[in-house]
């Protein structure tokens, strides 16, 4: 059994990433994810890796780009303002098909928005994180213990279906420290040989990583056998966690730190004899439809906690197929909703029908 | 007897480029460095946004296609991934190195990166059908600046070479051109010089290549040698801009 140890969030996903086998990190400073580029900073030249601080954003994602089509596994972070800049060169690893795990710390926009937690990037992460069609499998840890869990997680999966993943963690999460065990097991190989820009040694013909395709049927060709894969992981890949669903009649959603807040909230109902649970994302893409829809055959209403103005909101109503009503309970700017916040949301919702 | 033959680092597949183009000499000029060297199987070519999009179809090395002005941010990545093996160029055009890439440009010689680049200078940007160019001449005109660049609105061309003369981590820099057989031979000598290097760990190396574009100059292949000779190489004198380590062989 391996030996839990205490650490705040950003430096746990940052050595979770060294067990991981990334060796290449490229990052620029901005709170509040500078933690992990520290992290780095100090353990990478120790143990032949690079850690690199690039001139901006826009160079850090290139410089994993570049790593990334030589066959290696790199990462970036930052937070909100940055991955903005970051979103071309993320486009540009999807339309490469190139692995490589980016990880949003987020802070409140829009604008140079504030420095305290938020979620108001969801919409950025799994709808629009860059031009064109494609997709970002999306990672929601919600405790330092899967900070580190997902992070390796994170890279296996964009290895596997050679495409950009992303942990969409919060200022709470990066900063905050929890018990954590390391033990991740063995990192899984993925043959690289057929298509990473490592040199032919005379040995092969040329490689090239590319995401220009000039003729229209040829680039249609390509996103769709992209959609292909990523209907296998809307399939394979859809991660959730469920707490007191078993007979609730009404149901909560939140990821990362608006789940902690409303776990308590659910506790405290249920102590006044509402049968409430929650059902929360770890992927947000793909995110957990099936299991969304199927609740909402039993619970009367669902509500959508957020640190945003109501983002994920849509995507619940979309896998419900609006059944039943969905609540918001949020704030945003880098205000956290509380447990009494999350309490009143849940009376409300039981008011529904108005027979309670 | 084979007296003449396409060099093995360029792939045997039809360019696209215009006519009177020089991108086909620099090109030739890259690959038969490679060939000399004895490279090919450890170098990563880097190509652009810009006419030379399509050199990763163009060199039989591994290629990888950069975002515009990306490439020596991208090439840092490759390097770094794998510093005693690889070899890495980047193939850019003006636009792509001058103006929206100069950033990556600048801080790729600063921090001494162990790349080498082939930058292309044309004074126009050529894929997009000829607009202005950081290092459009002053009255050049182009679909961007019809009345000629008005250096008191637009401001002046970037003058790259001597920009990173001044940049402390830049190792090699060297401005030459293609419009005749001595040029020619002057240019690759440079490149092959920009490789080496490289190969000695001497870190940055730039080599500007001062190039012709007769589809956008409006000019036939002929009329355009004789206007960059006219034009462009009174404004971008050819020379070294920086040798460091020939200082230091001196001294």
């Amino acid at each position: 059994m391996a030996e839990k140890v205490l650490m705040k969030g950003n430096e746990a996903l940052a050595e979770a990433a060294i067990m991981a086998g990334c060796r290449h990190y490229f990052g620029y400073p901005i709170t509040p994810q500078t933690e992990i580029a520290a992290y780095m900073a100090k353990r990478m030249p120790l143990i032949g890796g690079t850690f690199l601080q690039a001139e901006s954003e826009i160079a850090a994602i290139n410089m994993v780009y570049g790593a990334a089509a030589a066959g290696k596994r790199a990462m970036t972070s930052s937070s909100s303002p940055g991955i903005a800049l970051k979103s071309e060169g993320i486009s540009y690893l999807a339309g490469s098909d190139l692995p490589a795990l980016i990880i949003n710390v987020q802070r409140g926009g829009p604008g140079l928005g504030g420095i305290q937690p938020s979620q108001s990037d969801y919409f950025q992460a799994t709808k629009s994180a860059g031009h064109g069609d494609f997709h970002l499998i999306v990672l929601a840890p919600a405790s330092v213990q899967e900070m580190v869990d997902l992070t390796f997680k994170g890279f296996d999966l964009a290895d596997k279906y050679r495409m950009p993943a992303m942990l969409l963690s919060d200022g709470t999460m990066g900063q905050m420290m929890e018990p954590v065990t390391l033990d991740m097991g063995k990192v899984t190989e993925y043959d690289k040989s057929s298509w990473a820009a490592c040199g032919t040694k005379c040995e092969r013909e040329h490689n090239v990583v590319n995401s220009l395709f000039i003729q229209p049927d040829e680039l249609e060709k390509y996103n769709f056998e992209r959609f292909e894969r990523y209907a296998q992981i809307e399939a394979n890949e859809v991660m959730y966690d469920e707490y007191r669903m078993d007979d609730a009649e009404i149901c909560i959603v939140a990821y990362g730190v608006a789940a902690r807040v409303s776990q308590n909230a659910i506790d405290k109902a249920r102590e006044n004899g509402i049968k409430v649970g929650m059902i929360r994302p770890i992927t947000l893409w793909p995110f957990p439809k099936a299991v969304l829809n199927a609740a909402a055959d039993k619970v009367k209403a669902f509500i959508s906690v957020e640190l945003s103005m109501g983002q994920m909101i849509e995507d619940i109503e979309l896998a419900i197929r609006c059944k039943k009503p969905v609540l918001l309970c949020n704030r945003t700017g880098g205000m956290i909703p509380t447990t009494n916040d999350v309490l009143s949301k849940i009376e409300e919702a039981n008011n529904i029908g108005g027979d309670k | 007897m084979v007296v003449f033959e396409k060099p093995h680092a360029l792939a045997d597949v039809p360019l696209h480029y215009c006519p009177g183009c020089t991108h086909g000499i620099i090109h030739r000029l890259v690959a038969e460095v490679i060939d000399e060297l004895g490279i090919e199987g450890r170098t990563i070519g880097i190509a652009p946004v810009g006419c030379s999009v399509f050199a990763y179809n163009y060199f039989n090395c591994d290629m990888i296609e950069a975002a515009h002005g990306r490439a020596p941010a991208v090439a840092t990545g490759v390097k770094r991934s794998d510093p005693d093996n690889n070899i890495v160029f980047t193939y850019q055009g003006d636009g792509d190195l001058a103006a929206i890439g100069t950033a990556e440009t600048v801080h790729a010689a600063a921090r001494g990166e162990n790349i080498t680049v082939i930058f292309v200078n044309n004074a126009i940007y050529g894929m997009t059908g000829g607009q202005m160019a950081p290092t459009t001449l002053p009255g050049q005109v182009t679909q961007t600046s019809p009345y000629g660049r008005d250096t008191s609105k637009v401001g002046f061309p970037v003058k790259v070479c001597e920009m990173l003369s001044n940049v402390d981590g830049a190792a090699y820099l060297e401005r030459v051109a293609v419009n005749n057989v001595k040029n020619v031979k002057n240019a690759k000598k440079a490149i092959k010089k920009a490789f080496q290097n490289q190969l000695d760990g001497k870190g940055f190396s730039l080599i500007e290549v001062v190039s012709t574009c007769p589809t956008n100059w409006g000019l036939t292949p002929e009329k355009a040698l004789e206007w960059l000779e006219e034009n462009m190489l009174p404004y971008y004198p050819l020379g070294v801009y920086k040798d460091k380590f020939a200082e230091k062989e001196d001294k």
